[in-house]
């Protein structure tokens, strides 16, 4: 050492070939795992993101939905029999939509088959919330009011142009001539932009059977188009008058799939067009979504019943898990002398741990509903099941706060005579609550996800009622949006993603919770 | 204090080597096993009162352990089991009668590594009365914060600003902030085990000016390692080797005439 001579760094510093080899290529491998760190960091975000992404756009069209406005006169003759006791007259008041309706499309009015059509732009339940209202406030009977009832999903879909995929094509002002219900229209301005529009969507011309469709509509009336060239097209009139076309300057939709193979026919477009042409149709907030409980009609469709079946599944959940929990992690950790038995229970909690959700269900189903009675698809016996399904999870997350409290601690407290009971809950307690509080509602937001269990215990049941407390029939978010999931009609798509945008609001702000808690322990520390 | 212990005064005898000296902690054959491993084989050692005993010897030779018999605090280890008989005025203090919660509050102990709680300076103080219900109102509270404080040199530091955390001190401040949280529940016996090994040579100097002022009300063990802070501040030394007592006796007698090879040995440096 005091030669320098001696020493192969002092002979040639910095500039040893090998030693020079082998630091780069140590420098070499920290670079590369610290790509792989940021390759990982970044494939998980942009899984995440594309994940809540592809959510997100699915359920944006269901936060509006479209309504139709109709002024309703509750005559005295026809519901003067309505107390506050008596059960909601929904078909009087769906006959008073049904009249107007009927009064406003009149070519209706010769065939049963097109008023049935008719009539499935606004569905029979629609009006149940009118009607209730009537009865609640018996006062509203022989006045008029004003009532938006939601439009029926296969036409809200086609407004919000995603079923039936169409597209609109501006044609101008026409000169119209009708002979027996077939209009005539001609233009100056030829009709080419119209008929390069079909072509490019590949449509057959109009006349050809299994092609889609061209609707014409000028003010309020629209015709379905039969022979389309360029100076002069024929149609049907399908709503309205032919003097509209000379009034108003027309627009064409090219609707490419044959009305066979859609859920929205020609003729329900028309009337739709028309009822917007009279300002009828409004795209309003879909608080529905949040006030309404489970429907058949996706229209009327609601989270609410979900929501609060789930605020009342996590209140068991909580008052049984968060203390046993707790109590039981300070225990172990704390006072449970180490020997075999407390070794079995240690492994026990951690297979518990990862035992699957459905075997919860399956132990609840014949426990809590076979053995002891409770009653089926009832908050009660899904928060039961939830709390022994995160009771593990409470149980290690607590003890490890626990553990990571330095014995340093635990020795000063009993040094000057702390007992064991006064230095748990006076000095590691505290130190460990961020820990503990953060693994319960991790717990809970785990809980809060979870689907199978309430399966098996009948929490999947169509629910039209918000329950009251926890022996009710009630579902769960998760299992809503499992029910709506599987459901045929395209319209459940966006409301489903609008209910999982719900239930991970609930777990962000659970989240938030812990955060802001986990701050503030912090700070008094 | 109370009479759980006994009245110390008809209890307290004389150290066979030091006539003059009262006797505070009288231990006979200790053993203590880890599980099936001992630890400590067969200690008797007596204790006088109001002086400082320095217990040295190599790493691992059972010192700290044998310290944590004092006060029990080696009932907190798992699977650790203490024989023997330590007597405390006329009382064993192992027997079943004894609660160590009572016993500890006699017994203080400074650890290793300061460790004031994560709460506020006077609170750190002002725990250990308030457990065991010393003192009668806020003032009288305030009074024994300050005097702990003062007894531990500290008051003067920090004494305008009582509400900032202990861990803010700094390591030797927060040392002396544990010595006076020990002082603060009324001991009669501190055990100190290597309270400087975490500390500067300053902050070490003040902790045995302050283990030198402290002997006059209390009996002070201390564990070291340095065995010129041995020197410096016990009256009494025991060498400990391989779990055993070798040797014990005046520090002056101990460091000038080792009367075992194996103390001599470890105090001239030749292993240890």
């Amino acid at each position: 050492m005091s030669d320098p001579s001696t020493s192969p760094m002092a002979n040639a510093p910095f500039a040893n070939e090998r030693v020079l080899k082998r630091l780069r290529r140590r420098r070499a491998a920290d670079r590369r795992f610290k790509w792989y760190g940021r390759m990982a960091i970044g494939f998980a975000l942009a899984a995440l993101t594309l994940l809540l992404g592809s959510i997100a756009t699915q359920a944006v069209s269901a936060a509006t939905y479209h309504v139709v406005t109709f002024d309703l006169s509750f005559d005295k003759n026809t519901f003067g029999d309505v107390q506050p006791d008596s059960p909601p007259p929904v078909d009087r008041v769906y006959g008073l939509v049904r009249d107007d309706l009927l009064a406003e499309f009149p070519e209706t009015a010769s065939s049963p088959a097109l008023r049935h059509d008719l009539l499935g732009l606004v569905t029979r339940l629609a009006v149940l919330p009118v009607a209730k209202d009537l009865v609640r406030k018996p006062a509203e009977i022989g006045t008029k009011r004003r009532v938006e009832l939601p439009l029926s999903d296969d036409l809200d879909l086609f407004l919000k142009g995603a079923a039936a995929r169409h597209l609109t094509v501006p044609v101008g002002r026409v000169k119209a001539e009708e002979i027996a219900g077939n209009v005539t229209l001609t233009s100056e301005a030829t009709f080419a932009r119209l008929i390069a529009a079909a072509s490019l969507e590949n449509m057959q011309p109009p006349e050809m059977p299994g092609t889609g469709s061209i609707l014409m509509t000028a003010g309020r009336s629209t015709i379905r188009l039969d022979s389309l060239a360029p100076s002069r097209v024929t149609g049907t009139l399908l709503t309205g008058t032919a003097q509209d076309f000379r009034t108003y300057p027309a627009r064409a939709r090219l609707i490419p799939a044959p009305e066979s193979e859609r859920t929205v026919s020609d003729l329900q477009i028309a009337w739709l067009l028309a009822l917007k042409a009279d300002g009828r149709v409004l795209r309003v907030p879909h608080w529905s979504l949040l006030t309404h409980t489970d429907s058949t009609q996706p229209e009327l469709a609601g989270a609410l019943a979900a929501i609060i079946g789930s605020l009342l599944t996590l209140l068991v959940t909580a008052s049984l898990a968060i203390p046993v929990g707790i109590l039981a992690s300070i225990y172990l950790e704390e006072f449970a002398p180490r020997n075999r038995i407390t070794g079995l229970i240690e492994v026990n909690i951690n297979n518990l741990a990862a035992v699957p959700s459905i075997v919860f269900g399956l132990l609840g189903a014949a426990v809590f509903l076979g053995a002891f009675g409770l009653p089926r698809s009832a908050p009660v016996v899904g928060g039961l099941v939830l709390a022994l399904l995160i009771l593990p999870v409470v149980i290690i997350a607590s003890r490890a706060a626990l553990k990571a409290v330095p014995q340093s601690i635990r020795d000063a407290a009993l040094a000057i005579g702390a007992s064991r009971m006064q230095t748990v809950f006076h000095h590691v307690m505290p130190l460990a609550a961020p820990g503990m509080l953060t693994g319960a509602i991790l717990g809970m937001a785990r809980a809060l996800g979870e689907t199978a269990p309430l399966l098996l215990i009948g929490m999947v049941a169509f629910v039209a009622e918000v329950p009251r407390g926890p022996t009710d029939e009630a579902t769960a978010l998760p299992v809503l949006i499992y029910s709506w999931a599987t459901q045929a009609e395209r319209a459940w798509e966006p409301m489903t993603g609008a209910v999982i945008l719900i239930l991970l609001a609930f777990l962000i702000a659970m989240n938030g919770v812990v955060v802001f808690l986990r701050r503030k322990f912090e700070r008094r520390w | 204090m109370d009479g759980t212990l006994g009245n110390s005064a008809a209890e307290t005898g004389v150290l066979p080597d030091a006539p003059n000296a009262s006797v505070r902690m009288s231990c006979r054959n200790i053993n203590v096993f880890y599980g099936e491993k001992q630890a400590i084989f067969d200690v008797s050692l007596q204790i006088a009162d109001r002086s400082v005993t320095a217990l040295i010897g190599p790493s691992g030779c059972g010192k700290s352990t044998f310290l944590r018999c004092l006060n029990r605090m080696n009932d907190t280890i798992e699977g650790c089991r203490v024989e023997g008989e330590i007597m405390m005025e006329g009382k064993d203090i192992n027997s079943p009668a004894i609660d160590p919660v009572l016993l500890r509050s006699r017994v203080g102990m400074v650890f290793q590594k300061p460790n004031p709680f994560p709460k506020s300076i006077y609170e750190n103080i002002a725990y250990g009365p308030r457990i065991h219900g010393l003192a009668q109102g806020r003032e009288d509270m305030d009074e024994i914060v300050e005097k702990s404080l003062r007894r531990a040199g500290l008051w003067e530091e920090v004494k305008d600003r009582l509400n900032l955390a202990g861990t803010s001190l700094s390591g030797g401040q927060q040392q002396r902030l544990c010595i006076a949280r020990a002082i603060a529940v009324r001991p009669e016996v501190i055990l100190m085990d290597e309270p400087c090994s975490a500390l500067d040579p300053i902050a070490t100097a003040r902790i045995e000016e302050l283990i030198d002022d402290l002997r006059k009300r209390y009996c002070i063990i201390i564990v070291t390692h340095s065995m010129q802070q041995a020197a410096r501040v016990s009256q009494r030394t025991a060498f400990f080797h391989l779990g055993s007592l070798v040797e014990v006796g005046d520090t002056d007698q101990i460091f000038t005439s080792p009367r075992d090879r194996r103390t001599e040995d470890y105090i001239t440096g030749r292993f240890g």
